[in-house]
């Protein structure tokens, strides 16, 4: 091949001997080039390899879908990933009752696509915000996500530890605000302010179809000043940007925040062809239809750019956030006995996981209130 | 009474998963790409151990599997021991970049006596270990930015004697399988045939097998590279020739080395191995490897110390035991035994200054004895002296009386005698 004498030695640069420093400096790329060729290594293939062992593996993914009853969260559910994922679909019950108190239900799903595999569990909190008096009802969500913190991190400090150490953190906590046109309620502006500091919170505005484009418009205007003023970090989080490149693209995001969606699991015929919709007598709302409803963002954001980032923001600050806390609380004092802490000892027997039902005693239940409050 | 919203929860992990089936396309296939590109923005790390006799071309092999210059010096073969040295160098290739730290053996096999040879290697890779465990840890740790130090491979250079694996390099590669991936490389392959490399490399793995040594076996589970693996496996260990100098043949520059009777082409597969060993190494087994070290050699290693320390998962009545609860109570069992040294050290230090006082009391006795024995001596002597001053006043008085009685007498005989003369004259 002629061109080996008009490149002599096209080596993958030795950038510099460097004895840990963080960023290298970079001066040249080598040739992309294939087998055979002088100078290829053969480095690049690594990522073949990661990617092979990733789809070997498969991916985990937890979504907390929290919300009012009658907002379409399971809807919504069903919607997005295309299948009857939602706790009504999985388990029906003809006779629906608002439950007395707050359930935490949470349903596993396998699906696939394209030879990527995913198990996909969708945490249902069926009763939130449904009571008379809803006065720490963000207490029994907080606790459930602070558990499987805890069945991590249990796991982790494990001597004779798994080899893929079972992941059930919630990734992704879904918030559906109603459309009321005017602010946010005192409800929602506590619990978005308690739990964005344990996990991720996307708030979208539910059933969006009742709101006309300026009043969507204002309505989010309003949401986003409310939530800057109680100082409520929704994802993407302004102070997790790793560069300009990650902040101009989250930027544009956080612009669009909250998204106005509306979801439906039926087809109907438009145009010849067949799309997703709710169908009224005033017109076919089309549900991928960016102009109609902000399905489509959300459903890009959450799956298909930003659900890798999602996870590792789970798993390196807000698990490590709450490991930190954990480590130095049981140092602290004597004071922390192991049934205070919300540890799961059954976890390790039977793979069961029950919360200790009922208030045990007034001061295990004041410990328990503090460990969970901010 | 305050009604407390109780949750109840619904059992979770028992529940199988039900399977379903998408209605069309939801997108989350690219999560693959979104991971790969998550690492192809962090980098990767790889850090390979080379361990052969001084002189047996590791470094040269380094060079030409990652083409290009280490910049390494010539060791000398009279080290007293085996030390290791190590270099982090970071390499871009497209759009990856892997920092890769090559460590080796510095007077390896020099020694007259070799058999604390395999220590320092075996030190080295602990210290890897450890210092990871320790980051992982800490209660603040930052293990997504923290450079990985562990070794992921182990090149092991093998003399091309021709006849068999020496006995250092059996009893080094047994202390090394459990804690490394070792791949024995033969060095130097260009002094062999191919009838006695043939033989030769049925030798080793004999020898391996009989001795119970476990070198890193290449991955079967994935079939897209199960086949490549399997009959790499059976080709073990790699024959390698390394060399960063060019020759030409026919109309190509190529990695070779120049002997008077031919061209040892270096990528050429009839010539040795290497291509095989950087196909294996790089191209398709870094994942692996890296993997391996970090699921079954640093598992293990964190085990053995975590029970070394004491630690255990279940106590006597087999109910698991966290972390945190033996750590307290062996802090506990830290500060009491502290304080029962300080309690010790302090007794201790009372009664010698006790000591030390008595011993000073008794020697002011002493002394105060001494100081009135001498006064009485002194008296002694004074009143002795005394006693003579006197005698020798009364002498001395005595005396003087003699003398004035004798002048007197003189005296009065002098005027008598005057007189006489006086008489008689007249």
């Amino acid at each position: 091949m002629a061109w080996h004498t008009v490149f002599p030695l096209l080596p993958p640069v030795l950038l510099a001997m460097c004895w840990p420093r963080p960023s290298p400096p970079s001066l040249m790329m080598g040739e992309r080039s294939h087998a055979g060729d002088f100078s290829y290594v053969g480095i690049d293939a690594i990522l073949e390899q990661m990617r092979r062992k990733a789809m070997k593996q498969g991916f985990e993914l937890n979504i907390m879908v929290v919300g009012q009853s009658g907002l379409g969260k399971s809807t919504l559910m069903n919607t997005l990933f295309k299948s009857k994922v939602s706790r009504k679909s999985a388990q029906p019950n003809p006779e629906e009752k608002i439950p007395q108190t707050i359930e935490i239900k949470s349903i596993s799903h396998d699906i696939e696509e394209k030879g990527v595999r995913m198990k996909l569990a969708v945490i249902d909190t069926p009763g939130f915000g449904d009571q008379i008096n809803n006065e720490n009802c963000w207490q029994p969500i907080m606790k459930f996500i602070n558990d499987q913190y805890e069945a991590y991190l249990q796991e982790e400090i494990n001597i004779d530890r798994k080899k893929r150490i079972p992941d059930s953190r919630v990734h992704c906590c879904i918030y559906f605000i109603p459309p009321t046109g005017h602010c946010l309620r005192p409800l929602d502006v506590e619990f978005m302010r308690r739990l964005s500091k344990v996990v991720n919170i996307v708030p979208v505005i539910a059933k969006a179809d009742t709101l006309t484009l300026e009043e969507r418009d204002d309505f989010k205007q309003t949401i986003r000043e409310e939530l800057r003023a109680n100082g409520i970090d929704v994802y993407p989080q302004k102070e997790f940007d790793e560069d300009a490149e990650d902040r101009l693209i989250n930027d544009k995001i956080r612009e669009m925040i909250p998204f106005a969606v509306v979801g439906s699991d039926q087809e109907y015929q438009v145009n010849g062809k067949k799309i997703l919709g709710r169908k009224t007598k005033w017109g076919t709302i089309e549900v991928e239809n960016i102009a109609h409803c902000e399905f489509a963002y959300l459903r890009d954001l959450l799956i298909r750019t930003h659900m890798q980032n999602i996870k590792d923001i789970t798993g390196s600050i807000h698990y490590e956030m709450y490991r930190v806390r954990r480590l130095n609380e049981s140092n602290a004092g004597p004071g922390l006995a192991p049934g205070q802490a919300p540890t799961l000892v059954s976890a390790h027997t039977n793979g069961q996981t029950k919360v200790n039902g009922g208030p045990p005693n007034g001061m295990a239940a004041q410990c328990e209130v503090l460990t969970h409050e901010m | 009474m305050p009604q407390r919203q109780v949750s109840r929860f619904v059992n979770r992990g028992t529940d199988p998963s039900r399977s379903l089936s998408l209605s069309g396309h939801v997108g989350f296939d690219s999560l693959p790409d979104q991971l790969v590109n998550k690492s192809t923005c962090q980098g990767f790390c790889f850090n390979i151990l080379c361990i052969g006799e001084t002189g047996i071309g590791k470094s040269t092999l380094m060079d030409t599997l990652f083409n290009t210059n280490f910049e390494n010096f010539e060791a000398s073969h009279f080290e007293p021991q085996v030390k290791l040295r190590a270099q982090t160098y970071d390499l871009q290739e497209s759009n990856v970049r892997l920092r890769l730290t090559v460590v080796n053996t510095v007077g390896f096999g020099d020694q007259m006596n070799k058999q604390e040879s395999y220590q320092p290697v075996v030190d080295y890779i602990d210290r890897q270990f450890e210092s990871y465990l320790q980051e992982e840890l800490k209660i603040k740790r930052s293990l997504h930015s923290y450079h990985d130090s562990r070794v992921h491979a182990c090149l092991y250079f093998i003399s091309p004697t021709g006849h068999s694996l020496k006995s250092l390099d059996l009893v080094t590669m047994k202390k090394l399988d459990s804690k490394v991936n070792i791949i024995p490389v033969i060095a130097k392959a260009d002094t062999i045939s191919k009838s006695e490399l043939h033989k030769f490399k049925i030798k080793i793995m004999s020898e391996l097998v009989s001795n119970g040594v476990q070198i890193y076996q290449f991955p079967l589970d994935d079939e897209t590279v199960a086949q490549v693996n399997t009959a790499m496996n059976g080709l073990l260990p790699f024959a390698v020739v390394g060399s960063t100098e060019e020759v030409s043949v026919g109309n190509k520059m190529v990695k070779a080395r120049q002997y008077p009777w031919g061209v040892v082409q270096v990528e050429n597969e009839t010539h040795c191995d290497f291509v095989k060993l950087r196909e294996m190494l790089i191209c398709v087994n870094m994942e692996d490897l890296r993997e391996q070290t970090h699921t079954a050699h640093y598992e293990l290693y964190r085990r053995c110390k975590l029970e070394e320390m004491g630690f255990k998962d279940t106590d006597p009545e087999s109910k698991p035991v966290s972390l945190q609860e033996t750590y307290e109570a062996k802090r506990q069992e830290f500060l009491l035994e502290l304080q029962k040294r300080e309690e010790e050290m302090r007794q201790m230090f009372v009664q010698r200054v006790k000591e030390k006082e008595s011993e000073l009391k008794d020697s002011e006795r002493e002394l105060q004895n001494r100081f009135e024995q001498l006064k009485r001596l002194h008296a002694d002597e004074k009143a002795a002296l005394e006693e003579k001053r006197r005698l020798l006043e009364d002498d001395q008085s005595s005396f003087g009386k003699r003398r004035a009685a004798a002048q007197l007498l003189a005296a009065q005989n002098l005027t008598s005698n005057g007189k006489k003369d006086k008489d008689r004259k007249k």
